[in-house]
């Protein structure tokens, strides 16, 4: 099956499979975290990712903040913005059937992404790369930066779980996911949770879209593009389930990866049907914790 | 007898329209009504959130389109042929997705749009990015030539009054009432002996095969057929129309269609505003007007006629509409 | 309606005063004008049919259901209007009906969940001490605890907090005599320990074991108040309540 391709290109493939899988799980981390608490599908979540891609390069163009700084604010930034949208937005229809909170955050990406293009165009902006240079392995030359956000996102996957699994806040927000009626009759003010928890979901995206602005370029219609797959992602992993995210994202990654080696055709379609494979196998998602409606 | 002279008043003016508005917009909008009202059906009346619709709209447009090119098979029929691929393929997703339900079901549904879409972008008989150009209309029952705008939009009409027709009829059907049953209630349902996920599937596929008609038209009255018509914006499109309109409303989708189109139009030249006005609505409809134009109006239509009649509510007409207001 | 209850001279304080309380699920009105105290200390049944209003008014008074009228009054504090943590905050425990443990934390993480609020709450050793097996089960997952376990591991969550008034939702639902038993024990001395218990029950005779005074309610109405002795006396007027 591997005559005639060469290492190279495989490995090289293999690379680009994991840097997406590295974006698609922190993306789906993000959107399984709100989803797991607040049962609303963030829709908004392209449009952070690329918000956040956006205030790198207005930090660099307009502020002379580089890379770094960006790293740590662009996502304060956006988790801000996003906050802002959950007390006066998603908080009011919570009640309602979420079906209307999805919308919501549809309507705002509508909004967001219609004004970015509108600011900046459709193509894309530059933003340099801050680790240049690579090394070369022999079977194939790997760039820095790469490996940085390869590197990157596996932590940031590990330190988000552990901080939902390991630590009292994430009992907090675990407990709150099955009954939020009840963990605030222990006095947990539960609603402030739900916006800050909402403010980390965008927060992740956005902090996403910084380590892409170097390698994807900044365009508004980055995150739309991207978003579809993620949501594929979080289904197949299974809606509520961190973990799942997180591993699904890297592994399919990976296989769109290798499919672009062995059959380019189907790339952009295997993950689809990875997907209506999985389910018919594992309806509830493969890592499912919670059954969602 | 108030219904007949409504009904009058409408027909007289769609019979004119043509002649004081553009046709091919007019048909733009019944091309979407008809395709709303599809949604409207699954969403509105059955309660099953499908964000892929755009992959019957779409595939339909192609099917038509393909069989308007390569045979000599007269226009209706080659719109129905869009129709019955539409409903086969909402035959085979609606199979393999009836047990899904709310979120679950909201996303396999856009999973496999994808997954149509990028075959669409792939497959040659599309033209992919190109799409398919120059799709000939060819005479209607095989002798009536067709190709003048105004005389194919009383086709169009034509179509979309049935459509319409058949979506009031199954609406109003005993198994409209079951389908509104299984939409608000589904395990009682179930307990009462019927199969939900069968009803489902049909209500899955006739949604699906009217929004194949709509999408057969649409390739029509264009006489071309583009990746557009399946992607996911024109998915949410319609949601948008069904949500403007009044969500499980007879009447509502024929109104958010026709909003959104016109908006579309007047807004074609200003590039990223139409997008931009598209979200602008539909949070203010659900923040503000949940039940959607037709949704509203019959509420205020309703409180209006208690306080003529004085009926003994609870509290003010204001404190009704407020209670009545979920 | 006045009973001696009401006609001897107030010898606790009301810690709660619950007056002309109304509450609605959406549009239907469920809770009448209820009226009743409880005083600091004692233990106040309701007790009634099902679906009397019993939950609902524990569910009122925790804000759980936010459409009231009247006035719920905790030691000077009025709870309508108040969110639901914030009236927890004041001191008000509630174990629901359903229990509610958490599938997803382990035992020790659902009994140490609730965050202390103030003073006066048992200390960890006390706790164990009065609920053995949860210390035996520590690391297992909540729910695989027996029925009898998760009502323990419910009511000891709660006395950590500090809770000055703790409200249990049929605290001996679906449980096995011998459990009934140790759960009643238990309350005994939590009484003993000072704290206010409001107790829904349907389960009379153990309502009986434990009380000092019952609140009868019916259709979302206090129909009657009588004290524990008053009860023992006249057990045909509460049967009539009943229905039994």
């Amino acid at each position: 099956m591997f005559e005639g391709i060469s290492t190279q290109l495989l490995f090289g493939q293999l690379l680009l499979g994991l840097i997406n899988g590295s974006f698609y799980a922190m993306l789906s981390m993000g959107l399984a975290i709100i989803f797991g608490l607040m049962n609303v599908v963030n829709f908004t979540h392209g449009a952070q990712y690329m918000l956040g891609a956006f205030v790198a390069w207005l930090l660099l163009n307009h502020l002379g903040l580089g890379y770094w700084y960006s790293l740590i604010l662009a996502p304060i930034v956006v988790a801000g913005f996003g906050m802002v949208m959950e007390r006066l937005l998603l908080r009011p229809l919570q009640n309602l059937d979420h079906l209307y909170g999805l919308l919501a955050t549809y309507a705002v990406a509508l909004i967001v992404e219609g004004l970015a293009r509108y600011q900046y165009g459709s193509t894309g902006l530059p933003y340099e790369n801050p680790i240049s240079g690579g090394v070369n392995l022999g079977f194939m030359f790997l760039p820095y930066y790469r490996l940085w956000v390869v590197v990157f996102s596996i932590v940031t996957c590990i330190v988000t779980w552990l901080l939902i699994e390991h630590t009292k806040l994430g009992a907090y927000l675990r407990a709150a996911n099955e009954n939020p009626r009840i963990v605030e009759t222990f006095g947990i003010n539960v609603p402030k949770m739900m916006t800050l928890t909402y403010g980390f979901g965008v927060g992740l995206a956005a902090l996403s879209g910084v380590l892409a602005a170097p390698i994807y370029q900044v365009s508004p219609s980055m995150g739309s593009s991207l978003m579809i797959v993620v949501f594929a992602v979080v289904v197949i992993g299974g809606m509520g389930s961190i973990m799942g995210a997180a591993v699904t994202g890297y592994m399919l990654g990976i296989i769109e990866g290798l499919t672009k080696v062995i059959y380019p055709e189907a790339a952009s379609v295997v993950i689809f049907l990875f997907m209506i494979v999985a389910l018919y196998l594992r309806p509830a998602g493969m890592f499912a914790s919670k059954e969602s409606v | 007898m108030q219904r007949v002279l409504f009904l009058t008043i409408v027909a007289a003016f769609a019979i004119a329209a043509p002649f004081f508005f553009y046709s091919v917009t007019l048909m733009t909008i019944m091309c979407f009504v008809v395709f709303a009202c599809s949604f409207n059906l699954l969403l509105g009346y059955t309660g099953l959130l499908c964000f892929g619709h755009a992959m019957f709209f779409g595939g339909a447009a192609y099917v038509t389109g393909y069989v308007l090119q390569s045979t000599p098979l007269s226009t209706e029929l080659a719109i129905l042929a869009g129709g019955a691929a539409a409903g086969l393929l909402g035959a085979v997703i609606g199979y393999l997705t009836m047990k899904r339900q709310g979120i679950q079901f909201a996303m396999i549904t856009l999973a496999f749009s994808q997954f149509i879409y990028f075959i669409f972008l792939q497959a040659p008989f599309t033209g992919g990015e190109d799409g398919m150009q120059a799709i000939p209309r060819n005479d209607l029952f095989g002798v009536i030539d067709i190709s003048s705008n105004l005389t194919f939009y009383y086709v169009v009409l034509a179509i979309t009054a049935l459509c319409v027709f058949i979506y009031y009829r199954v609406v109003h059907s005993p198994y409209g009432e079951v389908l509104k049953a299984v939409r608000d209630n589904q395990p009682r349902v179930e307990s009462l002996g019927f199969d939900p996920e069968k009803i489902k599937l049909v209500a899955f596929i006739i949604s699906a095969a009217m929004a194949g008609i709509a999408g057969g038209m649409k390739a029509t009255v264009y006489q071309f057929a583009t990746l557009t018509d399946a992607s996911w914006p024109v998915s949410g499109e319609v949601i948008l129309m069904t949500l403007l309109g009044g969500l499980g409303t007879l009447t509502g989708p024929v109104f958010g269609a026709a909003i959104i189109i016109l908006l579309n139009d007047y807004l074609a030249g200003f590039g990223e505003w139409a997008l931009i006005s598209q979200g602008v609505i539909l949070l203010v409809v659900i923040v503000f007007f949940r039940r959607g134009f037709v949704g509203e109006l019959s509420a205020l239509k309703r409180s209006f006629l208690r306080r003529k009649t004085g009926s003994a509510g609870s509290g003010t007409p204001a404190a009704e509409a407020i209670k009545a207001r979920s | 309606m006045n009973s001696l209850a009401e006609a001897r001279p107030v010898a606790a304080q009301a810690m709660l005063k619950v007056k002309s309380l109304s509450a609605w699920y959406a549009e239907s009105k469920v809770l009448h004008g209820m009226t009743f105290d409880v005083r600091e200390g004692e233990l106040l049944t309701l007790i009634g049919r099902n679906g009397a209003g019993k939950t609902t008014t524990l569910r009122s008074i925790m804000g759980i259901v936010r459409k009231r009228t009247g006035s719920i009054n905790f030691s000077g504090q009025e709870l309508i209007g108040k969110r639901t943590f914030e009236i927890a905050r004041l001191g008000i425990g509630y174990c629901p009906e359903e229990r509610a443990i958490f599938s997803s934390l382990s035992v020790r993480e659902n009994l140490f969940l609730p965050p202390v609020l103030r003073e006066g709450g048992l200390s960890d050793e006390a706790l164990y001490a009065t609920f053995p097996n949860l210390k035996a089960r520590a690391g297992s997952q909540g729910t695989k605890l027996s029925g009898g376990e998760q009502q323990m591991l419910a009511i000891a969550r709660i006395l950590r907090t500090g809770s000055r008034l703790v409200l249990l939702d049929e605290p001996s639902e679906g449980l096995a005599p011998v459990v009934v038993k140790e759960i009643g024990e238990i309350i005994h001395g939590l009484k003993a320990q000072g704290f206010t218990i409001v107790l829904v029950e349907q389960n009379l005779r153990f309502a009986r074991q434990v009380a000092d005074r019952h609140v009868v309610v019916e259709n979302g109405k206090v129909v009657d108040i009588l004290t524990n002795e008053e009860l023992s006396a006249d057990m045909g007027r509460i049967k009539t309540y009943l229905g039994v």
